[in-house]
């Protein structure tokens, strides 16, 4: 009888063992082969700028209210409220002990591109790498290159206040397996090379869709509504619809969206309002060409 | 007695539909005194880029609309009327600084007013000057786009 039970329990436990490991083997961090970094040329400093403005770093990373040059200075600190929390944006400065200094490529790459931290562990998904891993490896040395150059500061963010079970660093394990991945959120029936530029920007670094995609109750974007908008998950107010369909931007003409994304003017001259200033803001630093680009992918994607 | 509460309803009924139609009035004007902001904004930019001719009565006109409009806007937002609106909480809970941002605009109207622009090229200066109030105040007081 005894041994009916303890071989009962030995069977449990190595199926909940095995359970575990699956688990774990599924939902662990995993960072990029250290092969990916191996043939990375040096940083071309001018596609770094470009892919920081593309990006918006400054847009969380630098103070709130920063203009000019005080956007270069990513001393973080700044708050994002969310669903399931407050995240408290770090400082990604050159400093070696408050920010970035001491990283290698590798590591900035994994953090970028696959949302995994210096110490191996998972990052919150608040950092858009869900976007960014479309930039290959060659954009992420672009882009740490040009970050380099940038001040320093010495200041140091609180860490993250998130509501349980948020604030379980492996429940993002979870999250990636089931939402995150670096392909193509549409297949474009065009292969106009100005429009796969654009959808580079617009899904890779211009991270459009973190706020214009809604989302289900897991923080995962919902299937078949790229860039649909929806409610603001920063708070009060709604995000609007970006596609062709769009009842405020679908009958905008590519030009008047390259002019909105230049200037922060609507085409009856109504003004960017919310977080949205701060983007264009930092868009507008973009060659003309690319924001034509960003046009022309918004104009190809499946209207909603 | 059915008759009394037929009416008592009514009443009701009619108190909130007055109480709800003057809270959309207030959203009503002042949005409407920011489009007439928005839209001589659009007739500087129209003479900047050229798409009209230089026109100093037009310029006078819409620097003007804009000086008269944003000086009285602050004051369209009474407690509670946040709903169906864009309007921001924060022009509540900072209305002090929200009031310094309208009163920026006013006195860079009043500046352009003052030493109007010439030609196209000023104009287009003083759109920008103009225009580099709206999203630094939007950012924070208003919701969306």
């Amino acid at each position: 009888m005894a041994s009916k039970w303890s071989k009962f329990l030995v069977a449990s436990v190595v199926i909940i063992a095995a359970g575990a490991a699956t688990g774990w083997a599924l939902t662990k961090p995993a960072p990029r082969p250290d092969s990916d970094w191996a043939n990375v040329g040096g940083p071309d400093l001018a596609k770094g700028e470009q892919l920081f403005w593309a990006g918006g770093c400054a847009s969380c990373h630098a103070e709130p209210g920063a203009t000019g040059d005080g956007l270069k200075l990513l001393s973080g600190g700044r708050e994002l409220p969310s669903p399931f929390g407050t995240f408290h944006i770090p400082n990604i400065t050159p400093d070696p002990a408050a920010g970035i200094g001491r990283w290698t490529l590798a590591e900035f790459g994994n953090a970028m591109t696959r949302g995994v931290g210096p110490r191996g562990e998972h990052l919150y998904p608040s950092f858009p790498y869900g976007s960014y891993a479309r930039l290959s490896p060659q954009d992420v040395a672009d882009l740490f290159g040009y970050l380099k150059t940038l001040p320093s500061s010495t200041n140091v963010a609180a860490p993250h206040d998130l509501k349980f079970p948020y604030n379980l660093r492996m429940g993002v394990g979870v999250w990636k397996f089931l939402y995150f991945n670096d392909k193509p959120r549409v297949e474009l029936a065009s292969a106009d090379a100005k429009v796969k530029r654009g959808q580079f920007l617009v899904e890779g670094p211009g991270h459009c869709g973190e706020c214009h995609t809604p989302r289900d109750a897991m923080g995962g974007f919902l299937a078949g509504k790229w860039l649909a908008g929806g409610p603001n998950p920063e708070g009060k107010g709604s995000i609007p619809d970006i596609t062709p369909g769009s009842k405020e931007i679908g009958s905008w003409s590519g030009e008047e969206i390259v002019n909105y994304l230049e200037t922060g003017f609507t085409p009856d001259f109504d003004s960017a309002g919310g977080s949205m200033v701060e983007v264009q803001q930092n868009i507008a630093h973009l060659p003309k060409g690319d924001l034509e680009a960003i046009a022309a992918y918004l104009k190809a994607v499946p209207a909603q | 007695m059915k008759f009394r509460t037929i009416t008592l309803a009514t009443a009701a009924l009619c108190l909130c539909f007055t109480a709800v139609s003057a809270k959309d009035a207030v959203v009503e004007k002042r949005e409407t005194m920011m489009k007439q902001i928005g839209g001589s904004m659009g007739a500087l930019a129209a003479i900047a880029k050229g798409t009209k001719p230089f026109d100093a009565d037009a310029v006078k006109t819409a620097v003007s609309t804009i000086s008269t409009n944003i000086k009285a806007f602050p004051d369209q937002f009474p407690a509670g009327s946040d709903a169906d609106s864009e309007a921001a909480p924060a022009i509540w809970t900072n209305n002090a600084d929200f009031r310094a941002h309208a009163a920026k605009l006013g006195s860079d109207a009043d500046m352009i007013l003052a030493a109007m622009p010439t030609d196209a090229a000023g104009v287009g200066k003083a759109a920008q000057t103009l225009g580099a109030n709206c999203g630094a105040c939007h950012q924070t007081y208003r919701l969306k786009k």
